[in-house]
């Protein structure tokens, strides 16, 4: 199935029934995927007059109390900015997909991933995060899918699901899961109408007292504490013996993953960190890796952005080199093999 | 002894925050008494706007939800969609819904929703401390005109109204006044015959009311109502600006 449209489905067997977007690409299948189903369950898709009116009716179907999503790529998420933030700061669930593209401005409509920083560091404006996940295979997706949704309503927060051009576009054999969707009792805080049986909540994301406003933000922060213990997640490959260590997540890891078989091939012991979450990071698996490691490589489709994190969490204890191309041009397994070779080369 | 008037129940008994002499009190309690007397508080939802009914949403005692500026109609959306039958409402001013809304105001308008604007125009930003809002009239001064309007540069007021009766979507457009207890006893009904419009599933409903911010226009709540005739009046006519409320917008 084509990632795009293995997306949207996720979500209907996840129990999204209101999809709102806007045309872009490459995400645009998501969007065809859902005019052609949700008729048929009885469901809301609804072709927005923009990005901001899309994410603003994920807004209101999120006060509601029902699952909602939005997709687009890179230009159309910096217009769901803003509301990104009110959903964050109203502790609001749903599913934000970038299907990104390269930038900035309008950029390209090639894969990329120079969509870290915005994802990771600033979705919006205020003290806030989002769940970020950055699946790097079709099934992941999926998975990732069903998951987002829980978390996001667990912890009511706006999940994303961090994909690319590649991951949207091609095929690959799926399979869903067949678990029971968890349903989630909202009537004791949503805007769905107090039927007379409780006080009316208020959706809000205001605090004009200074006092009122940080301890709200301390509240949301806590929780994002209990986010990073509990749900941060990554993959390690080949990384028990490793002296050097890759770190690539998405389609970019799975670049990263040839290259490094041949390295091994080659004597080289080299070994893989693959985030699958991005927000939160798994920052103790690098650092932990940093202890024997003697170098870090970080690849990436953009200038350099996750390698932030990876430095942040290696401190200083080995270097840190970065290969990546932008614009939407797509590493290959020798590029990344010949940095490898570069990284190792006092040894080799 | 029987009860002649009471507090509606559909407005919370909390002080508000709006000047002495501001109109939105009394639009506040039409909204509130209509709300009461179709029996709909329980599946009400209310949208307040950025701006001055900014904390509308502690003053209803309906389910409320607080939008980014300009954005309600949008949020209204999603919600209707969500809760078919829920009666969804937006209270909005003309910054808010004629400047940064005007693309969620105008396309909650053709798609016909089942929802309702009570649009308050006064004029001005008020909130803000009185800047030039899309409404405010031809030669007026404001905070970021302080020569007055000029229209060579600063363009032309926008009717919404009028603009939006051209769309099919739109059931009910309605522009009313609370200058005086004949146009109030109006702009009551008006109201209530947008929210049955909703009720009945008939599209889009708008009442546009003419309001006054004394505190901005710098006059006294007297003088401001009699502004309010002597300018706005006959800038924005009152009166109905599309009803298809009998057979509503998709027959």
């Amino acid at each position: 199935m084509k990632g795009n449209e293995a997306l949207a489905e996720a979500a209907l067997q996840a129990g999204c029934h209101h999809f709102f977007g806007y045309p872009i690409t490459p995400q645009t299948e998501v969007a065809a995927y859902m005019s052609k189903r949700m008729p048929k369950v009885g469901g809301t898709y609804l072709q927005a007059e923009s990005e901001v009116a899309a994410i603003n009716m994920v807004y209101g179907a999120a006060s509601a109390g029902v699952r909602a999503m939005t997709s687009s790529s890179s230009p159309g998420i910096s217009l769901k900015s803003e509301g990104i933030s009110y959903l964050a700061g109203s502790d609001l669930p749903c599913l934000i997909v970038n299907v990104q593209r390269g930038g900035p401005g309008l950029g390209g409509i090639q894969p990329s991933q120079a969509d870290y920083w915005q994802a990771t560091r600033a979705p919006g404006h205020g003290d806030l995060h989002i769940l970020v996940f950055a699946p790097s295979s079709i099934q992941e997706m999926v998975d990732m899918v069903f998951e987002a949704f829980e978390l996001a309503d667990t912890y009511r927060m706006p999940a994303m699901i961090f994909a690319d051009g590649m991951l949207g576009q091609m095929m690959e054999p799926i399979s869903f899961p067949e678990k029971q969707v968890k349903s989630f009792d909202k009537f004791s805080w949503a805007a769905c109408g107090h039927q007379g049986k409780r006080k009316h909540n208020v959706i809000n994301s205001l605090y004009l007292k200074p006092d009122e406003l940080e301890q709200t933000v301390l509240e949301r922060f806590k929780r994002y504490e209990i986010v990073k213990e509990k749900h941060t997640q990554w993959e390690e490959y080949l990384l028990e013996d490793a002296e050097y260590v890759v770190v690539a997540y998405g389609a970019t890891s799975r670049i990263a993953r040839s290259a490094i078989n041949t390295a091994r091939e080659q004597g080289i012991k080299v070994g893989l960190i693959r985030p699958k979450t991005i927000w939160p990071y798994p920052t103790e698996a690098v650092k932990k890796a940093a202890d024997t490691a003697k170098a870090f490589l970080c690849v990436e489709m953009s200038m350099g952005q996750m390698v932030d994190d990876v430095r942040l969490a290696v401190n200083g204890k080995a270097p840190v080199a970065f290969f990546g191309h932008t614009g939407g041009i797509v590493p290959t397994p020798a590029e990344v093999l010949d940095e490898i070779r570069k990284l190792a080369g006092g040894d080799r | 002894m029987a009860v002649v008037y009471q507090r509606p129940h559909a407005l919370v008994e909390v002080p508000t925050h709006y000047c002495p002499g501001c109109t939105h009190g009394v639009i506040h309690k039409l909204v509130a008494e209509v709300i009461d007397e179709l029996g709909i508080e329980g599946r009400t939802i209310g949208i307040a706007p950025v701006g001055c009914a900014v904390m509308a949403y502690d003053y209803f005692a309906c389910d409320m939800v607080e939008a980014a500026h300009g954005r309600a109609p949008a949020i209204a959306t999603g919600i209707k969609r969500s809760l078919p039958d829920s009666v969804v409402f937006t209270y909005q001013g003309d910054g808010d819904l004629a400047a940064i809304g005007t693309a969620e105001t105008v396309h909650a308008a053709t798609r016909g929703e089942d929802i309702t604007i009570i649009f308050v125009n006064n004029g001005i930003y008020g909130m803000t401390g009185g800047q030039m809002a899309p409404t405010t009239l031809p030669g007026m001064v404001t905070q970021t005109t302080p020569y007055g309007r000029d229209v060579a540069t600063a363009g032309f007021p926008v009717r919404v109204c009028e603009m939006l009766s051209t769309l099919t979507g739109v059931a009910y457009a309605e522009r009313v006044a609370v200058d005086s207890v004949p146009n109030i006893r109006k702009a009551k009904a008006a109201i209530k015959k947008a929210f049955t419009c909703q009720i009945e599933k008939k599209g889009f409903s708008i009442v546009e009311i003419l309001s006054t911010c004394p505190t901005n226009w710098g006059l006294t709540p007297v003088e401001a109502l009699q502004w309010l005739r002597d300018n706005m009046m006959p800038y924005y006519p009152l009166g109905v600006y599309a009803d298809k409320t009998e057979k509503g917008v998709r027959a």
